[in-house]
């Protein structure tokens, strides 16, 4: 077996038969999109809540709308009581041909909401009882906007969070362990090119991350989330890689500088955490101040998750591989070539 | 089998080398030739300057000055060429994360290019072979160690450096560390080795150099130093076993102690003091004591030996 082989093999069994690792690197990336998934998921169909005292026609039709979800209470002044104390922000009661519609004051947003609601269905009502032909037919149909449903954008943002944490993490803390560990000096006294060694770590990570991203995609496209992939998610790939490089690269840098597992975990953590927010790894940047833009513009978390969402969701061509592609290469070779100047064997 | 270094050809060549870290001087002008096939120690107590001293002649640093001649080459800078040819045994955790013993064994076999047959050899040599599929971090202090020795070995080079193997071992996985030693040197393999037991030494090495501060202050086969010192022998004997009056009337002995325990008689004539306790049948719980490396060391120093 080649030395590159072993050591491959070597990486990938103490990775798998390492239980915390295993949970951090995997379980863990996968619990946020999850729980991000499910809060995120319902916000875009959530339902204005309306209380609701007998029925009729003009409650009929606003149920089919599909857009109010109804509280049914037994008196009319029990659904205002439930309005002051601002349970729901409105009610309406249906009698006979009288509608009555009371909402609260606080939220003029939702009032207008509910107020404009009510009287168009029971105008519709109306209209409808006087059997005339509308004068004004209303055509109406949903289009895709720019702005993404949340798992659509939650999947590359998320993933590229987790392979990149994965990547950092990985190279820093090897590196750290085998120094203090002196496995490094052990390789270092084998008759064997560094180059292979690193090469190695790297397949290692690549493996990692390929798991990370087969699981993420699997597990997003399940029904209850709901994922699409475009039709160009392959262009992807080289976005992915690249971004592996690129914070494997940070995180032997982290190594070189980090003398216990301690110091290395906290530093990964500082490196990779606020870039995270700062990235639109959980939430899109698009609200955010301008200024915030432009600094998370030198971030690679951000361009590699930029270049995931291009391509995995919002199908684009190849021609925007190369703003993320270029960034990426530009962060590992400078990086990566820093890391290779401070790189020590040993620990004194 | 002790060699004279000027006969046999020398593995190892080392002449004056220094190193110093800030005003420490670890390493202050050491030299010492080692012959192929020799059992080697380096002793000294803890910061002597036998670890940096190993480390320099393995190639892992360089000397302030001075020069290191390992077969035929100098070990710095690193040499992929030679590296085959030298086998380190490194601290009991240089190990890859998680892999039983005989995954670490072959591992450290491929990087030499060697197919994992070997590793259940090397197992066996070490005593691991029931262990095999043991994770090294669920082995005991003492088969740590071993399994480190065998991944020094498992290339089967010509010189190996053993950095306190025996160092935190119980008595009983240290005489089985021993053999271990015994057997590696009979398979003709030069040793170089370091460690603060003096008696362990004593009973292992062809040759020892004594070191302190940085410096070597003895180097001989231990026999040799120990008669250099021309200490007195002391022959002990249970309390009550003979008056003290009449053991100060025994020809040759010139000084006699007794304590709660024991009688102490120091001679320089050790015959006719035993043919005449023989003679009167008082022998009982004899004890003969010679001197001892640690009492080499107390004279070269002039302070008691303190691992």
């Amino acid at each position: 077996m080649t030395a590159f082989k072993s050591l491959t093999q070597a990486g990938v069994k103490g990775f798998v038969r390492d239980k915390a690792t295993l949970f951090f690197s995997i379980v863990f990336p996968l619990m946020f999109l999850v729980v991000f998934g499910l809060i995120f998921g319902n916000s875009g169909t959530n339902k204005t809540k309306l209380g609701v005292v007998g029925d009729g026609p003009v409650v009929q039709a606003l149920n089919q709308t599909g857009v109010v979800d109804f509280q049914h209470y037994g008196s009319l002044d029990e659904a205002v009581q439930h309005v002051k104390d601002g349970d729901v922000p409105a009610m309406i009661a249906e009698s006979g041909g009288t509608v009555t519609l009371r909402f609260a004051a606080s939220d003029q947003t939702q009032a207008g909401v509910v107020q404009g609601l009510v009287s168009g269905v029971t105008d519709k009502v109306n209209l409808a009882a006087t059997h005339q032909k509308p004068v004004v037919n209303l055509d109406s149909s949903q289009v895709e906007d720019s702005s993404l449903n949340a798992i659509q954008y939650l999947t590359p943002g998320i993933l590229s969070w987790s392979v990149a944490t994965s990547a950092v993490f990985g190279a820093a803390l090897t590196l750290v362990s085998w120094r203090r560990k002196q496995v490094l000096r052990r390789l270092r006294l084998a008759p064997i090119n560094p180059a292979v060694v690193l090469t190695s770590r790297l397949t290692v990570a690549v493996t990692l991350a390929v798991v990370q991203a087969a699981m993420f995609v699997g597990i997003a496209s399940l029904p209850v989330f709901g994922l699409k992939l475009s039709g160009t998610w392959y262009l992807g790939i080289p976005v992915f890689l690249l971004g592996i490089l690129a914070f494997f690269s940070i995180g032997m840098l982290v190594g070189s500088f980090a003398k216990t597992e301690e110091a290395g975990t906290a530093a990964a953590n500082i490196v990779v955490l606020p870039m995270a927010f700062l990235s639109g790894t959980f939430f899109p940047l698009d609200s955010a101040p301008s200024w915030l833009k432009t600094v998370s513009n030198v971030l690679p978390l951000r361009h590699m998750n930029d270049g995931l969402t291009d391509f995995l969701v919002r199908g684009k061509d190849a021609s925007a591989l190369l703003v993320p592609c270029a960034v990426l290469l530009g962060f590992m070779l400078v990086v990566g070539f820093i890391a290779s100047r401070v790189f020590r064997w040993e620990d004194a | 089998m002790t060699q004279h270094p000027d006969r046999a050809e020398a593995a190892i060549v080392v002449d004056g080398i220094r190193k110093s870290y800030g005003d420490l001087k670890a390493v202050d002008g050491v030299s010492f030739t080692v012959s192929e096939g020799e059992f080697f120690g380096i002793l000294g107590p803890n910061g002597a300057g036998k670890t940096t001293t190993l480390e320099i002649v393995e190639g892992l640093r360089k000397p302030d000055s001075g020069t290191v001649t390992l077969l035929g080459e100098s070990p710095w800078p690193r040499k992929v060429s030679m590296l085959p040819r030298i086998g380190v045994q490194l601290q009991a955790s240089a190990f890859f994360d998680k892999l039983t013993a005989r995954e670490q064994l072959e591992t450290f076999a491929s990087l030499y290019g060697i197919g994992a047959k070997t590793a259940g050899e090397y197992l066996e040599l070490v005593g691991l072979t029931d262990k095999a599929d043991t994770r090294e971090d669920k082995l005991s202090g003492g088969q740590r160690q071993r399994l480190s020795i065998a991944c020094a070995l498992v290339h089967d080079p010509d010189i190996v450096f053993l950095d306190e193997p025996t160092a935190a071992l119980d008595p009983q996985a240290r005489r089985n560390l021993w053999d271990v030693l015994r057997a590696i040197q009979a398979r003709g393999k030069t040793i170089v080795y370091t460690t603060h037991y003096l008696d362990e030494a004593e009973i292992l090495c062809d040759r020892v150099a004594i070191m302190d501060k940085g410096r070597i202050l003895a180097m001989d086969p231990p026999a040799t130093l120990v008669r250099g010192l021309d200490a007195p022998t002391r022959i002990i004997l249970e309390r009550g076993a003979l008056g003290l009056e009449e053991a100060q009337g025994i020809t040759g002995a010139d000084d006699v102690t007794e304590d709660e325990l024991s009688l102490t008689f120091t001679t320089r004539k050790p015959a006719p003091v035993l043919s005449a306790l023989a003679e009167k049948g008082s022998l009982d719980g004899l004890q003969v004591r010679t001197a001892t490396l640690e009492d080499v060391f107390l004279s070269l120093t002039g302070r008691e030996y303190r691992a």
